[in-house]
């Protein structure tokens, strides 16, 4: 019963979704696009999170290879939308499996201080390598062309774009939330708890972690391949170690244990910036204050402390 | 009966220059109830590390079933047929009971590669789940929260869990221990009874001497690493030395014992 309703809100939630273009305003049609792409980064990075227990402070260089991916795409090769976004896909899986090759060997700190190592890699490469990426300022410059699939789409305008947004965004969380279900998703949720328990269940852990990893970072990268055209650069502070702590904040923002928690914490953080940084320049001091006491106090995050007042109340 | 399914040769291992656990040889029989006693610190946990393959051994070879496996990692050595307990409880705290159990079935039967089906209607698993947790007398906590069951109950979840990788070969580690006297009695039914169906060869290490005299059909005696005597409960009982070791002494003795043994 509970269950039913939570998908008839999320029903109502995606059809408000769908109408945003015509009931706000020209900017808040930008404001819900990043909302939407931070958001599928976010959920991206909480099934190694959220789910899996590995904290990487370098999922954004799978989000800025993404963005680099779609803009030389985009600038050398002129193939259609679609395409170019399942190869930037591709060079994140790719990129994925490399770093999480090396990644997955450690545990805990050591972890999380390898992924900001590989990270800085990341940042330093697109920075430095000027003949491919145009170094600090970025690639800019490129047009959309055409979506692909037959469908005739002016990806140039912001409410179109808003709408390819939207899907690619609502069928990328389908599928992660199908794998989050699986019998995969179950093992990694048992590797967070006890990885021990399941390399001796006679499950080869760092297996699964690279599989999570790899998955987390494709879909990063997809976020990024819809961050460049958004932006219409891809530039370096797309894989800065700062972008990496964004997922990271979000997702605690909204809860890490409910799947749409970081699009909760997506929601909440561009809106606030939005808002809080148009009447002061103190937007850092106030996310910092709300971050504390969310750490404090509400442990399950936006989101996952909502739900699960609602499933005491009504039980 | 005739061909052991475990052989241990020369099994050692060191920590520095100390060996916690020196050249042990030791067959285990199948369809037997080995039992391993000692006084803490004689080297019992670190024997079932390498076993498991939670540790290397510094020599030695240990060979299940005619098959080399010293020195694999844990999901190998779990792959081939081996499956262990925990002294301290090793389960999903946040998963239900069920689910503990369900986790360790997918991964045994090469679910857990699935990406695309939905775990929560496996409804193979589910039952098999729900089979050994009635084996274990546990199935009634089925939809608990693994972390607010009784500890006994975890020490019997524990066990469902790894009986639930079908194994060749049990070892549990203390399963009574810190249980009631009552979680004693009931787990010692429960693990004579499955050692009884002939379907399990169980090592077990345990502190309370009724528990292994009740269970085991044979015995090894450690002592500070080394294997002091192996034969029945009677013959352990009456033999000098390991009365002079280990059943002689009173509890008191024991805590030196695992001070300087350790």
């Amino acid at each position: 019963m509970k269950i039913k309703i939570l998908w008839a809100l999320l029903t109502l939630v995606i059809a408000g979704l769908i109408a945003v273009p015509w009931i706000v305003s020209y900017f808040y049609i930008f404001i819900f696009t990043e909302i939407l792409i931070l958001g599928l980064f976010a959920v991206s990075f909480n099934l190694i999170f959220g789910y899996t227990g590995m904290l990487s402070f370098g999922h954004a260089a799978f989000f800025g290879i993404g963005s680099y991916a779609m803009a030389l795409m985009l600038i050398h090769l002129e193939w259609p939308f679609v395409v170019s976004l399942l190869v930037s896909m591709g060079a994140s899986a790719l990129l994925a499996l490399i770093i999480g090759f090396f990644c997955v060997r450690l545990n805990e700190v050591y972890f999380a201080m390898l992924t900001l190592a590989f990270g800085m890699m990341v940042f330093a490469i697109a920075y430095q390598w000027r003949s491919v990426t145009n170094g600090s300022d970025g690639l800019a410059g490129f047009s959309l062309g055409s979506f692909g699939l037959g469908l005739d789409l002016t990806l140039a305008n912001p409410a179109v774009y808003y709408h390819v947004v939207l899907a690619i965004v609502v069928i990328a969380s389908a599928v992660l939330y199908l794998i989050c279900r699986s019998s995969f998703g179950m093992i990694l949720r048992a590797i967070r708890q006890n990885h021990e328990r399941v390399s001796f269940a006679g499950l080869n852990v760092r297996t699964y972690r690279l599989v999570a990893f790899v998955i987390a970072g494709s879909f990063a990268g997809l976020a990024g391949g819809l961050m460049a055209p958004f932006l219409r650069v891809a530039s370096p502070e797309l894989l800065h170690w700062s972008m990496s702590a964004e997922p990271i904040l979000m997702a605690i923002l909204g809860g890490t244990g409910y799947f749409l928690g970081p699009f909760v914490g997506s929601a909440v953080f561009v809106l606030l910036e939005t808002w809080i940084t148009s009447f002061t320049e103190s937007w850092m001091l106030v996310l910092g204050i709300i971050l504390a006491l969310m750490v404090i106090f509400f442990r399950k995050g936006l989101l996952g402390t909502v739900l699960d007042w609602w499933m005491e109340i009504k039980k | 009966m005739i061909n052991p399914i475990l052989t241990i040769s020369n099994l050692t291992k060191r920590f520095g220059g100390n060996a916690a656990v020196s050249s042990i040889n030791l067959d285990v029989m199948r369809k037997e109830t080995m039992a391993i006693i000692g006084p803490n610190g004689a080297g019992k946990t670190t024997f079932y590390n390498m076993v498991s393959g939670r540790m290397q051994p510094s020599e030695g070879n240990i060979t299940l079933d005619g098959k080399d496996i010293t020195g694999l990692p844990p999901h190998k050595i779990s792959r081939l047929g081996i499956s262990r307990s925990f002294q301290i409880n090793n389960i999903f705290p946040e998963m239900t009971v069920q689910e503990n159990v369900e986790v360790v079935l997918s991964a045994f039967h090469g679910h857990s590669r699935k990406l695309f089906n939905i775990a929560s209607r496996n409804t193979g698993i589910q039952q098999e789940a729900v089979e050994l947790l009635k084996r274990l007398g546990v199935d009634s906590l089925k939809d608990q929260r693994a972390e607010v069951i009784s500890y006994g109950d975890k020490r019997l979840l524990e066990i469902a869990m790894v009986l639930a990788t079908r194994p060749k070969l049990v070892l549990l580690d203390e399963p009574t221990a810190g249980m009631t006297p009552e979680e004693t009695r009931r787990t010692t039914r429960l693990i004579k009874s499955l050692a009884d169906s002939g379907d399990y060869t169980f090592l077990i290490t345990e502190h309370d001497m009724d528990v292994v005299f009740d269970l085991a059909d044979r015995i090894l005696v450690m002592h500070r690493g080394e294997k002091l005597f192996a034969g029945t409960p009677a013959e352990v009982k009456s033999h000098p030395e390991v009365r002079r070791a280990y059943l002689g002494e009173d509890e008191d003795e024991d805590e030196v014992t695992e001070e300087t043994g350790a």
